[in-house]
């Protein structure tokens, strides 16, 4: 076996896991918590405000960030229920487990910035145009593996039935990405791109990149968190967990 | 006087430009979603290892 693959087979074993991760945890909360603090007082303190939204776009700097973060969880658990179907990985369908009511809630601080944003924009808390109605879809979809997993009692049946949706969700993820292109929107379309320069200084845009990195850091710590505790529920009656037990 | 400098420059900062409730309500609520993400997996890890050890103890009394 090459290298990959012995790596590959060892994560998909819960108890490496358990055993490395801890680090991982700790670096991604300290970075997560730095950064969020750091992009949250810059973009509220100190970034100039806008032209024409005056500082109500200061919500943007959680709302972008979570808008996204909400999308790649998705895409996420789409590759982990790939991997589920496939290999049989148990590692894989607890990160559809753990990672399914976090994206959920991702999803709702995206909706609920965007409606508290778009009251003063748009002068009404929702508009059902392409974006938001498809992002309401996403935050449906993270609730539908969550009750889809409850409804199974068999716990196999459930995982593979999550993975499914998982990954028949992922067609969602572009959906909501050229929604602001396909349809005419409300909603703006991204004022950052790969392909052209911002469409604001960087004195509004790096803020918003921290905090970015910030809702990632953070949240990769909650999963990971989420996991730890996932590999200790379901292998409780193992002779290592036990063991790490009684060590701690 | 420096006091009464801050004092205004606080109000103004908080009141947003007129904007305030809708900010601060966004970044209220984000945050108190953040921190209930971020308190699950400590009381989930608690819970786990009372019922490891209470399973424990009736293993080997």
């Amino acid at each position: 076996m090459g290298r990959f693959t012995t790596w590959f087979y060892r994560m998909g074993s819960p108890r490496w896991f358990f055993d490395l991760s801890r680090p991982w945890l700790v670096g991604f909360l300290v970075a997560g918590i730095v950064l969020l603090t750091v992009g949250t007082v810059w973009g509220l303190g100190f970034a100039p405000p806008d032209y024409q939204q005056g500082d109500s776009y200061r919500i943007i700097y959680i709302h972008v960030p979570s808008a996204h973060l909400a999308e790649a969880l998705y895409v996420a658990m789409g590759v982990a229920g790939i991997v589920v179907l496939v290999w049989r990985m148990k590692l894989a369908d607890m990160f559809i487990a753990v990672t399914a009511p976090v994206g959920m809630a991702i999803t709702g601080i995206a909706l609920l910035t965007g409606a508290i944003w778009g009251r003063p924009t748009w002068g009404a808390w929702w508009v059902w145009d392409a974006r938001t109605t498809s992002v309401l879809v996403l935050f449906f979809l993270y609730v539908g593996i969550m009750a889809l997993r409850q409804a199974i009692p068999r716990a196999d049946q459930a995982g593979r039935a999550a993975a499914v949706l998982a990954i028949v969700g992922t067609v969602n993820v572009p959906i909501i990405k050229y929604s602001v292109d396909w349809w005419l929107t409300l909603h703006q379309p991204a004022s950052i791109t790969f392909t052209a320069a911002p469409a604001m200084p960087p004195s509004m845009w790096v803020p918003l990149l921290v905090n970015f990195l910030g809702f990632y850091s953070l949240v990769a710590a909650f999963l990971v968190a989420g996991l730890r505790n996932e590999v200790l529920r379901r292998e409780a009656d193992a002779q290592w967990v036990r063991d790490w037990v009684g060590r701690s | 006087m420096g006091a009464r400098l801050g004092g205004a420059l606080m109000s103004e900062f908080l009141a947003m430009g007129g904007h305030g409730l809708y900010v601060w309500l966004a970044y209220g609520i984000s945050f108190a979603v953040l921190a209930g993400l971020g308190l699950r997996p400590i009381v989930e890890r608690r819970r786990f290892l009372a019922n490891a050890r209470r399973t424990d103890e009736g293993r080997n009394p």
